[in-house]
């Protein structure tokens, strides 16, 4: 059963990175190839059909797969250094320190990912580098939180005094004891960041705030067809459909791996 | 509790300095001078000498922040850039849409995640409980703004039942009409936010199914509704409400992206629009606004935590 779950989620989200990956090697019709016609139906020679302007769907779509996980792991890696290193800095920091630190996470945590990426936005311009930028800032908040507790809760360990009244270096204690000790829970707590990176680039594309075209965003070819869904439905529909596969493949993943990396989880539900 | 009240208190306060300081450094730092949405291309250097006079970029920071928090703390919000109108009253208006939107799709969010995730925990050996539980593993993984598109596509476009988007012009005037015209922004974000509610709701039921004082107290020959109602609630209850707190703030800010899908005048939409045009004093208002909302919520959730959790009052935490 367990396994399952990562396994469907390795299915769901490697078939979008699959598509991603073929993106560059080959696409159906050239980006902004218009010769189609506008709002073809779906069929031969347009698997999907064209949208409004006439470019093909299928390739559209094959280039917001390269957006949408670019983007996500983009912002993911981002993210996830700032995060880590803050973490650790606070979890290790005198308690003044940590606790202006803590106080500063909780105000830009009460923010929620998409309000502080439209901040970002608005005082930078819509571009790749903005969502990923916006997005990855605000996730960092997230993952510094928890580094945080991870840390406090390592060095609060026997093992750790042990190690320190034994003249262990603080560097040797960290890439020793604490990080191979956090880890698993942050690699879960990166992926469940991954989706919901990718939701918000979603959300920020159809907002006009995404990167601008010629990236083709899911998002923004959701707002793109959203006028015309009555005459061509697939347009508004393919894209919420690979946003979700992508989600929940992902999502998977995370559920998977946190059951691989605590075993107690397992025997119980 | 008095103690706790008055720490949380200057917690509260410190927090919103401290957040407004953030606010402010973001929109200043960060490159782009604001003054530069008032002047055309090619503006001579008196221009923008005359435009940073009048915006105020031209102080020194310290000065800048002073003047702001002054202005801010009387509640003056200052004049938007592009339509020279007032930001406070602009935003008054605005929250006529979006306080109401919000506070029914919690409602609704709540009403809908809690018996079912009640159900999924209970039943959660049964078809129907593992199904709930996957449904609301896809609906965290759906973006509400499509959800909203599905919604127009079926209730408005097919069936005809409500009306696809915009907001009658007299707001309020005729409930009804108004009502109909949130119905499905309402659906759209409730059933977004009742999908993570419902997790949270199944994992506190299922950690009150398992403990050890309900199964003590049924083996005492109480029946399971009455070991549920004096037990299992009140327990079941404390990290479901701490998650509400955050999640009816998140609620009014997604209705940023829910009210551009349905064309509300509400908040958000100000606040899209404002980031197209450049315009600082609407972003700055609407964020300053958005985070004392969210301030005050996280406020008002951390004392009820307390009022219904005995363990959080004993002694000094």
């Amino acid at each position: 059963m367990r396994r399952l779950t990562l396994v469907s989620g390795c299915v769901l989200a490697g078939a979008v990175v699959a598509i991603a990956v073929v993106s560059f090697l080959w696409l159906p019709y050239p980006p902004e190839d218009t010769s189609g016609g506008r709002l073809a139906p779906p069929g031969l020679p347009h698997l999907l059909g064209t949208d409004k302007l006439g470019r093909d769907l299928f390739t559209q779509l094959m280039i917001g797969a390269r957006i949408a996980l670019g983007v996500g792991l983009g912002s993911v890696a981002l993210g996830g250094l700032l995060g880590v290193a803050a973490g650790l800095v606070a979890g290790f920091a005198t308690r003044w320190l940590d606790d202006t630190v803590a106080v500063v996470l909780d105000i830009l945590i009460a923010f929620p990912t998409l309000l502080l990426a439209m901040l970002l936005v608005a005082v930078r311009d819509a571009s790749l580098g903005s969502a990923i930028l916006a997005i990855g800032l605000a996730m960092s908040a997230v993952v510094a939180r928890l580094t945080r507790v991870l840390v406090k809760r390592v060095l609060a360990q026997d093992y750790i005094t042990a190690a320190r009244t034994s003249g262990t270096s603080w560097r040797r204690i960290v890439t020793e004891h604490v990080l191979p000790n956090i880890w698993p829970t942050l690699v879960v707590n990166l992926a469940l960041q991954l989706g919901l990176a990718v939701l918000a680039e979603a959300s920020l594309s159809y907002l006009g705030l995404g990167p601008p075209p010629p990236n083709a965003s899911w998002g923004r070819m959701l707002q793109e067809a959203q006028a015309t869904v009555l005459v061509a439905p697939v347009g508004a529909i393919a894209p919420g459909v690979l946003v979700v596969a992508l989600v929940v493949g992902v999502n998977l993943i995370a559920d998977g791996l946190r059951d691989v990396a605590d075993p107690t989880r397992r025997r119980t539900r | 509790m008095t103690a706790y009240l008055l720490r949380r208190t200057a917690f509260l306060l410190v927090s919103l300095v401290l957040a407004g300081a953030l606010l402010f450094l973001l929109l200043r730092l960060l490159p782009g001078d604001p003054a530069n949405s008032l002047l055309s291309v090619g503006a001579t250097p008196e221009q923008i000498a005359a435009a940073r006079r009048q915006i105020g970029s031209d102080q020194p920071l310290l000065a800048q922040f002073t003047s702001w928090a002054g202005d801010m703390a009387s509640l003056d919000l200052g004049e938007s850039f592009v339509g020279k109108v007032p930001v406070g009253p602009e935003i008054a208006a605005r929250l006529v849409v979006t306080v109401p939107l919000t506070l029914l799709s919690f409602l609704l969010a709540v009403l809908l995640a809690v018996p079912v995730g009640y159900v999924a925990a209970r039943r959660a050996d049964r078809w129907y409980g593992t199904l709930l539980g996957g449904l609301s593993q896809l609906g965290i993984a759906v973006p509400a703004f499509w959800i909203g598109m599905l919604l127009i596509t079926v209730f408005a476009l097919n069936l005809r039942l409500f009306p696809a988007g915009g907001f009658p012009r007299d707001d309020w005037a005729d409930p009804a009409d108004a009502l109909t015209s949130l119905a499905l922004p309402v659906a759209t974000i409730a059933l977004v936010m009742s999908a993570s509610l419902i997790r949270y709701v199944r994992s506190a039921t299922l950690d009150v199914l398992d403990s050890d004082y309900l199964r003590t107290f049924r083996a005492l020959g109480s029946s399971f509704p009455r070991a549920m109602w004096r037990h299992g609630l009140r327990n079941a209850a404390v990290p479901v409400v701490s998650i509400l707190g955050i999640e009816l703030a998140t609620t009014f800010l997604g209705a940023v992206v829910v009210e551009s899908v349905f064309a509300l005048p509400g908040l958000g939409s100000m606040l899209v629009k404002g980031i197209e045009e450049h315009d600082y004093p609407v972003i700055q208002g609407i964020l300053v606004v958005s985070t004392f909302a969210v301030l005050m919520i996280g406020f008002a959730a951390d004392l009820v935590q307390r009022l219904i959790d005995p363990r959080l009052r004993g002694g000094s935490s």
